[in-house]
């Protein structure tokens, strides 16, 4: 047996193996828009073939942070805006790995905007979803970084002076080489785009709307969207930087308008990953590091071996 | 104190080659048999100013910088005399001639490059009636135009060597097989050249002074090295193979030595975005069944206080090094306090439970960074290594068989993919990662890796049932928690048992006591032996585990002693409050030497401020302070 022996085992794989069982029991408020990431997540999983025991799952903190609750595989539930760099180690610890962070609005673009900004830059190769429902949830009903200008809660009751953050534009320049926005209520295509990212050999950014009934009545406003990849009024070609750009404008600017435009935004295959490059230059060994620890032929060299010749 | 001893001193402007000329210096003085000991101190800024390096050397084991020193070689500031430059550098390319007057013995010599340094300007900062007063031998020379002659005046340094070689009567043999080793066609020959003209030079002078290098012979092969080399190679042999960081001095030096050499081994360096992500990077790996380690200086540690507490919660092993420098906050980046302990021991929420070594020398740096990682991967359990700038740069010989140790690549108490199908699972499916009572009746529950076949479980740092899902149920948060900090109990016996990193020194019986951590252990060594000399009855203790604390270990010692004078390298007598805390007796037996100005004891000052402390007179030194004990 080998140590890693889930991963790479193709078998037909059933979403209903990512349902955790009879524990625990739900805790998001009736009507999230978070079990449309969980559903849409369980349905990717037989359509990319990978099953629980390879998939490794890291989270934020907030209502997001749950959904390692709620999804069985190897879940890292971390803290506030820290999923990405702990699963960046993972994916570097064992490239096999299907690595999978997710967050909230909060998580991704304010407390830690300084490590989405440098995965994307890295092209680490796995998939960021952030749940944006354009407030905080968990403590109850705060101003988010997306939350829109003029926006009025128990923190900023004169209405925000900010105007919202800006993720996929963001993600664009910081380097991310697949970027897309999706909706809560617009399941296939959500999948569809779960599944592509997965897929996508370097790091996905996925804006994922979500409805927060409860703190975010405006969240509604998220139907009807529409899917630009459907629309003849928006032919524009995914690869293309500044066509992607263009795109990315108009529907960041029309979502506070009220017209909520959902697909891929930008796709770009050329560029190797991270861990692609690492490789190439000689700075991360060929089989993957963490496989090492188990296998009694490795070699552990001792240090004064070759290192303290220099000290003699 | 003269006696038998040199204390060389290298001084010039940052850049200057000043660090590299005096390890060559070290090294030369070690392979013809002497023991060395080297003392850095440099300003934080990149080109210029004012830093020296000495080395002290002896014909046997040298355990401390020594007090001053007695031969100054005085380069001058090369980097003050920018033309191009519009900011003001007054006399700057004197300073490393006249700062450092204060320390050079009586009857010392002192050589400088008058190449760089003008007359006029030396006649003015009064170098010939200081000389006189303090019986010093003044040597100037033209090590520049040496320099020059054969090429490059950035070859001056080896001049001086050559000088000081001649001056010292010690031959240029291994100089000359430093330099055949280090360097290779036109810059060998250049500085071949220029070594021999300025001993020849120097040779000519009629130098009168009465310095005495000794001399001696090793049993066994011996090697040089850093604090920073040695807590390298010792995460190196435990398996160590990830590590992340961002640069913040004095840290920067354990993770340059470890992102050259991690990729010639097979492993993976990150230098990542903040130290809040080091951290991260460094708990993902460990959780992906890799050894990893992260590190930082005060406040780059302060940033990795919310991983930490992750790493405790998710009982995530990993390993951090904290290179203490003068805080607070920015502080003095390149000057060494011992002032972030309670820092260490204290940060992030929540009860705690980590696991703090603090190496007192080169030795302890490799020893105790093994037993770091021996104890987080077997304990699941973060523990940090303090160490702060004076180790991390000084350099010191032992013998290479120190390191003659089997390595160690078992990452703890980790599963096979047929053990886990064995072990227990929950009913959906998910494997018992968090067991309350493991079944080995200890406290540490096996774990599974990502990857592995039906090892499912979730990390969390939210209190946890035994299979990871989030719970607030009493009965399972006392059972997590006991367990926890059950390993603290644990740990602390299989340190007892199978490496105390305690150090005794001194007589078995003594009326008094010295008690010391981390970097000023061995200086406090040398004070003890002076003291007994001097007809006092003094024993000392260093104490490397600050946590779990050897409440038993220090107390016997304690209760053998009338007084206690407790040696730190800080303001608030830290590791003296710790003391305190952790056995709960002893205020009244417990004073402090305190000393937090940016630079270390001399054997010296504790002598002094042991005396004084004894004679119950005011600390003539200003310093340093004494603290009386308080009581409890």
């Amino acid at each position: 047996m080998s140590a890693f022996s889930a991963i790479g085992d193709d078998r037909e794989i059933d979403r209903d193996e990512f349902t955790p069982g009879i524990e625990p029991q739900a805790t998001w408020c009736p009507g999230c828009g978070d079990f449309g990431v969980l559903k849409a997540l369980k349905q990717a999983m037989p359509e990319v073939g990978k099953n629980p025991d390879e998939v490794a799952l890291f989270t934020g903190i907030g209502c997001s942070g749950k959904l390692n609750s709620y999804f069985n595989s190897y879940g890292f539930h971390t803290i506030h805006g820290r999923s990405l760099p702990v699963a960046r180690a993972a994916k570097l610890a064992n490239p096999e790995l299907e690595v999978i962070a997710a967050g909230g609005d909060g998580d991704g673009y304010g407390i830690g905007g300084n490590h989405t900004i440098h995965t994307a830059r890295e092209n680490h190769d796995m998939t960021y979803i952030v749940f944006n429902n354009e407030i905080f949830g968990l403590t109850k009903g705060q101003t988010s970084p997306t939350s829109p200008k003029g926006h009025k809660s128990k923190t900023q009751p004169h209405g925000s002076a900010k105007s919202p953050i800006r993720p996929l534009s963001q993600q664009l320049n910081a380097g991310a080489t697949y970027i897309a926005r999706t909706a809560a209520v617009n399941p296939n295509q959500a999948k569809e785009i779960i599944a592509e990212a997965i897929e996508h050999d370097g790091f996905a950014h996925i804006d994922f709307l979500t409805q927060c009934p409860t703190w975010n009545k405006d969240a509604k406003h998220y139907v009807p969207y529409t899917d630009v990849q459907q629309s003849d009024e928006f032919d524009f070609d995914v690869s293309d930087r500044k066509e992607a750009a263009e795109m990315m404008r108009k529907t960041e600017e029309r979502l506070y308008e009220g017209e909520v435009l959902t697909g891929r935004m930008y796709v770009e295959d050329e560029r190797p990953s991270y861990g692609q490059e690492k490789r190439a230059i000689g700075e991360m060994p060929e089989e993957p590091l963490a496989e090492r620890y188990f296998d009694e032929d490795a070699e552990w060299e001792r240090t004064y071996d070759n290192l303290l010749e220099h000290h003699k | 104190m003269t006696d038998n001893e040199l204390i060389w001193r290298i001084a010039g402007g940052s850049g200057d080659g000043i660090d590299s000329t005096s390890q060559n210096f070290a090294k030369a003085l070690m392979r013809s048999g002497l023991h060395v000991f080297t003392h850095r101190h440099y300003p934080s800024r990149i080109r210029g100013g004012h830093t020296y390096v000495e080395v002290r050397a002896k014909d046997e084991d040298v355990q401390s910088r020594g007090d001053g020193y007695n031969f100054l070689l005085a380069l001058g500031d090369s980097f003050a005399r920018n033309p191009q430059d519009e900011a003001y550098y007054g006399k700057e390319e004197l300073k490393p001639l006249y700062e450092n007057f204060d320390d050079l013995r009586e009857g010392g010599v002192l050589l400088y490059d008058e190449g760089l340094l003008d007359e006029e300007d030396v006649e003015e900062i009064e170098l010939e009636e200081a000389a006189e007063e303090n019986g010093w031998h003044v040597v100037p020379m033209d090590l520049r135009g040496i320099a020059k002659e054969h090429g490059r005046e950035i070859m001056r340094n080896t001049a001086g060597i050559g000088a000081t070689a001649a001056i010292l009567d010690i031959g240029t043999e291994e100089f000359e097989e430093l330099i055949r080793q280090n360097m290779s066609g036109d810059m060998q020959e250049a500085n071949l050249n220029v070594l021999q003209d300025a001993y020849e030079a120097a040779s000519e002078l009629d130098i009168d002074h009465d310095i005495e290098v000794p001399e001696g012979s090793h049993d066994e092969e011996q090697v040089i090295l850093s604090g920073s080399n040695a807590i390298s190679y010792g995460a190196l042999d435990e398996g160590c193979r990830f590590i992340s960081g961002y640069p913040m001095t004095p840290w920067t030096d354990v993770f340059t030595i470890m992102s050259q050499h991690l990729p010639e081994f097979g492993g993976i360096s990150e230098q990542v975005e903040d130290e809040i992500a080091a951290a991260a990077l460094a708990l993902g790996a460990s959780h992906t069944g890799v050894k990893a380690m992260s590190g930082s200086s005060g406040g780059g540690f302060a940033l990795m206080s919310e991983p930490l507490g992750l790493a405790e919660m998710t009982e995530t092993p990993i390993v951090l090094v904290e290179a203490m420098r003068a805080g607070p906050s920015t502080g003095m980046p390149t000057k060494p306090e011992q002032a972030d302990l309670e820092h260490v021991l204290y940060t992030s929420q929540g009860d705690s439970a980590r696991v703090v070594f603090a190496p007192a020398n080169i030795r302890e740096c490799y020893t105790q960074t093994r037993a770091a990682f021996r104890i987080a991967y077997e304990y699941q359990i973060p523990a940090i290594v303090i160490y702060d700038q004076k180790i991390q740069g000084e350099l010191r010989n032992l013998p290479a068989s120190h390191f003659d140790e089997e390595p160690n690549a078992d990452p703890g108490s980790v599963l096979t993919e047929e053990e886990i199908q064995d072990a227990a699972h929950h009913a959906s499916g998910k494997f018992q990662r968090f067991l309350h009572e493991p079944e080995d009746g200890s406290n540490v529950s096996p774990r599974s890796v990502p990857g592995q076949k039906d090892g499912r479980y979730l990390a969390t740092g939210n209190e946890h049932t035994p299979e990871g899902h989030i719970s607030e149920d009493p009965n399972n948060r006392i059972a997590q928690m006991e367990r926890r900090l059950g390993k603290l109990d644990d740990i602390r016996a299989d340190l007892d048992e199978n490496a105390s990193h305690q150090a005794y020194y001194g007589p078995d019986e003594a009326d008094y006591g010295i008690l010391v951590w981390g970097s000023q252990q061995d200086t406090a060594f040398e004070a003890v032996d002076r003291l007994n000399e001097n007809g006092h009855s003094v024993k000392a203790l260093g104490v490397s585990d600050m946590a779990p604390y050897p409440v038993e270990e220090v107390s016997e010692w304690l209760d053998s002693v009338d007084q206690a004078l407790v040696v730190e390298m800080n303001a608030t007598a830290q590791f003296r409050g710790l003391t305190q805390k952790e056995i709960g007796k002893y205020g009244d037996k417990l004073s402090s030497l305190l000393k937090y100005n940016g630079n270390p004891f001399e054997p010296a000052e504790i002598v002094d401020g042991f005396e004084s402390s004894i004679n119950g007179e005011e600390l003539a030194a200003t310093n340093m302070k004494y603290l009386p004990a308080a009581g409890d």
